[in-house]
């Protein structure tokens, strides 16, 4: 049995404005198998399991189920043709019940709810697949790992022979992740198969038969899992390593004088769980020093608790010696830190307002821009056509809304502002991401810039060419920790890409 | 005399309460699907003229000339809610801006004065209005005869509604396919549930117990139409729906209570009672005002389970 193809996908092809999210993917799964799904952010892990349930639809290519072609216009064809979804962000509904959320919208339910039947069935199936969930229970009341339980418990009582799990680990603790993993094992020993999307080394290891490492938007090839090694799988996930020049810098880095010291830094993510383990990291005058991980690992989290818009729970952080009080902007911004957060258009500029209204942000309470709580509009303006042109902002005016510059602009007016205050400390968060070629460019010219001039860098970035091209050093998130802090030109590529996979080093660092 | 009067204000109680529960149960319904529906006293008076209009132009016998009011007050209620819908839920428009806009469009001074000037409908009282049944011959029974048998159609028609609703909310699957519309349509429609037609229907369904409420006033209560004759009863019922924690059972309750409170002052005024008139045509309106301050906090909208997704439209995530 375990020979037959189940799903054959083959020359997918999903574009989206601006990105080619899926280019010419080849995927085949067994039936009966758990085969895993691997690649970073952005690999088209993702689109390709989007396209599989039918919430999107393949540009190019064909899919074949059980050897016949299939065409999915929406997640019920797809699940009526047996293919399930588990997805990272759960879809269900708090207020109801357990069995209730099993039994939403399938076509099979009688329209009087027979609820002592139907909680037996819900407890039939979760017995069955060895998963403990109460049917009668709430799902507010429930944990993470019992709802996501829910989740699969839906999709198997659909009657789903193919199951997807998004990254199905990121919400669990290591106990909850290994109940799955024995529920993924009795569900492939019925004959159902599963798709694992993961970028973790260790549990793809642990839990797949096969793997599909998917990079750019391409296959970069399947193999079985008992013939590889984390090793090989990381440079398969992050490329092989590429010539790159690190750029020149005027002013070397002085590491030792430290100005931005993170200390056994603690902190919660949006959902109050900690997202942020005992963090120690210091950025010396003039350095830069990358965050590099996959998102999701605690980077803005860090990010926030250092700029002063999120609490650290444990720890400290402080700025040429003194200790910011933690949790307000404005401590953190009078001592000297600017930060350019992820989202610039949201938490970095107000969108809607003039560009030289959020150029003057943060120092409007300035003599200079405010007198008796009224603003300066002249001097406002004249502040703004000064760092408009300084920065080489493209835009009309300075009174036009930040919102209708291009994203390499809007980023120009942040770091503008965030330059104009004299910071001691520069806390960037993707800072050139979505932007294009000429753009990026410019933006990190800007970055050594204030290097060279004294400015100490903290670089998170997703993307490991940047980080390996810009950072003095490099340090690596994994679950909320520092796993590692390499100085950049011991670095190579393979090293880093196991450590964001979760990989314990055995001699490096 | 102080038994018989408080048997007179239950028995009113349940008259005046009667349009309010009507309205408030179509608001459980459209706040269900998650859809915030402010509109409720324009729906109110549309239905309240549509019915008075019928009144004196459909002929046939008494029974079939009420029944058809009431149905026209149905159509016109549903009409109005229809364009409430097509608003909130096609145009994905501010709820609380297009349920105050119906109001003020459909109210007083609004399109059903101007459909009572047009049709001429105050020109005379309501031919055929709602009378109170004798139901079995019971009427006169003391104690329970004016609390249980002695009260109009609608009344009855009312207890049967409150009970089918709360079966079809809690014990079927349309029910909860609703629930879930108004929880979270999100989940609803990953599950293949259509938010959109959900959300149609129960407002349509709203809009149309929201006439009949208003017929309820010009058939029955003030039995010939006058400018906003329902004088707020739309405003109260959405807050009975709030008061009622979206459930049909409690809503019941909470509208005898309200309908108390508005039959008082003129319960008390036919009895000599020397109380301000105003003070207590003002009491529904103050209990009003209070209860909606008290739920108002987003922590007590999800403490008294208000559907989680209300008043929010629903874009399906595209990337």
């Amino acid at each position: 049995m375990t020979n037959t193809i189940a799903v054959h996908m083959s020359g997918v092809v999903k574009r989206f404005p601006g990105v080619v999210a899926n280019d010419g993917v080849e995927f085949e799964l067994r039936r009966g198998e758990v085969h895993a799904l691997l690649g970073e952010n952005g690999a088209g892990k993702s689109t390709l399991s989007n396209i599989l349930t039918g919430l999107y639809r393949p540009d190019e290519g064909t899919i074949e189920l059980n050897g016949a072609p299939v065409s999915f216009s929406s997640p019920r064809d797809a699940l009526n043709a047996g293919i399930g979804m588990v997805h990272q962000h759960f879809r269900l509904v708090e207020t109801f019940s357990v069995a209730e959320n099993v039994v939403l919208g399938n076509p099979d339910t009688a329209f009087l709810l027979d609820t002592a039947a139907i909680n037996e069935r819900v407890k039939e199936l979760a017995a069955r697949y060895d998963m403990a969930v109460d049917p009668e229970a709430r799902v507010w009341q429930l944990s993470v790992g019992e709802q996501q339980r829910v989740e699969i418990l839906k999709v198997l009582y659909r009657g789903a022979q193919v199951l997807i799990l998004d990254e199905p680990t990121a919400v669990l603790t290591p106990i909850e992740a290994d109940a799955l993993f024995r529920t993924l094992r009795a569900m492939t020993t019925e004959g159902r198969t599963v798709i694992f999307i993961s970028h973790k080394l260790d549990e793809v290891m642990a839990v797949s038969d096969r793997i599909t490492v998917l990079r750019g938007g391409r296959t970069v090839g399947t193999v079985e899992t008992s013939s590889t090694n984390k090793r090989d799988l990381a440079s398969m996930m992050v490329g092989r390593n590429v010539e790159f020049t690190r750029v020149q810098r005027k002013t070397p880095a002085q590491t030792n004088d430290v100005v931005l010291h993170v200390e056994n830094l603690g902190g919660h993510d949006d959902r109050g769980r900690d997202a942020l383990h005992g963090i120690t990291l210091t950025v010396g005058r003039g350095e830069i020093v990358g965050v590099a991980g996959v998102a999701g690992n605690g980077q803005r989290e860090l990010a926030e608790v250092i700029a002063g818009m999120r609490h650290a729970t444990t720890g400290s952080v402080s700025v040429e010696g003194k200790v910011l009080q933690s949790g307000k902007a404005r401590a953190a911004i009078a001592g000297g830190v600017a930060h350019v957060p992820e989202d610039r258009l949201h938490t970095g500029l107000a969108a809607g307002h003039s560009v030289e209204d959020n150029l003057a942000l943060k120092s409007y309470r300035s003599s200079l821009l405010s007198r008796f709580g009224l603003l300066r509009r002249q001097a406002m303006r004249d502040g703004a056509v000064t760092l408009v042109e300084r920065y080489d902002v493209k835009t009309p005016n300075t009174q036009t809304a930040v919102r209708l510059l291009s994203g390499g602009n809007v980023q120009k007016v942040l770091l503008a502002r965030e330059f104009s205050t004299g910071p001691k400390v520069l806390i960037a968060a993707s800072p050139t991401r979505g932007l294009d070629v000429g753009a990026i460019e410019s933006v990190r010219e800007r970055l050594v810039e204030a290097a060279d001039g004294g400015l100490g860098v903290l670089l998170i970035s997703e993307d490991l060419d940047e980080i390996m091209s810009l950072a003095d050093r490099i340090a690596v998130m994994y679950e909320g920790r520092v796993v590692a802090v390499i100085p950049a030109d011991k670095a190579d590529r393979e090293t880093i890409g196991l450590l964001m996979g979760g990989a314990q080093l055995e001699a490096t660092s | 005399m102080n038994n018989s009067l408080l048997i007179v204000i239950l028995a009113s109680a349940i008259f005046y309460g009667t349009p309010l529960l009507f309205a408030a149960l179509g608001g459980v319904f459209t706040e269900r699907s998650g859809v915030l529906n402010l509109g409720v006293e324009g729906m109110m008076l549309i239905g309240g003229v549509s019915a008075a209009w019928a009144s004196q132009h459909v002929g046939g016998s008494a029974w079939f000339t009420v029944f058809a009011s009431i149905l026209i007050a149905m159509f016109a209620g549903g009409l109005t809610a229809l364009l409430h819908a097509f608003l909130c839920v096609t145009l994905k428009a501010n709820q609380t801006v297009a349920g105050l806009s119906i109001t003020i469009f459909a109210g007083a001074l609004g399109l059903s004065s101007y459909f009572a000037n047009v049709w001429e409908v105050a020109s005379s009282p309501v031919p055929r209005p709602i009378r109170k049944l004798d139901v079995l011959g019971l009427g006169d029974t003391p104690v329970l005869g004016p609390l249980l048998f002695n009260h109009t159609i609608l009344t009855y028609v009312s207890w049967v509604l409150v009970a089918v609703s709360s079966f079809y909310l809690f014990r079927t699957k349309t029910g909860l396919q609703l629930r879930a519309v108004g929880e979270s349509p999100q989940t609803a429609d990953a599950m293949g549930i259509s938010v959109v037609k959900y959300r149609y229907f129960h407002t349509i369904l709203g809009g149309m117990l929201a006439g009949i409420g208003g017929a309820f006033y010009s058939l029955a209560i003030v039995s010939t139409w006058v400018d906003g004759l329902t004088k707020g009863a739309g405003w109260i019922a959405i807050a009975l729906v709030i008061f009622g924690f979206w459930r049909p059972d409690l809503t019941l309750v909470g509208a005898y209570l309200f309908g108390a409170l508005q039959s008082l002052g003129t319960t008390l005024k036919a009895r000599s009672f020397h109380i301000s008139g105003d003070l207590l045509d003002a009491l529904p309106f103050i209990m009003t005002i209070i209860v909606l301050v008290l739920v108002s906090s987003r922590f007590a909208h999800k403490r008294l389970g208000a559907p989680a997704a209300l008043g929010v439209p629903y874009e399906r995530e595209e990337r």
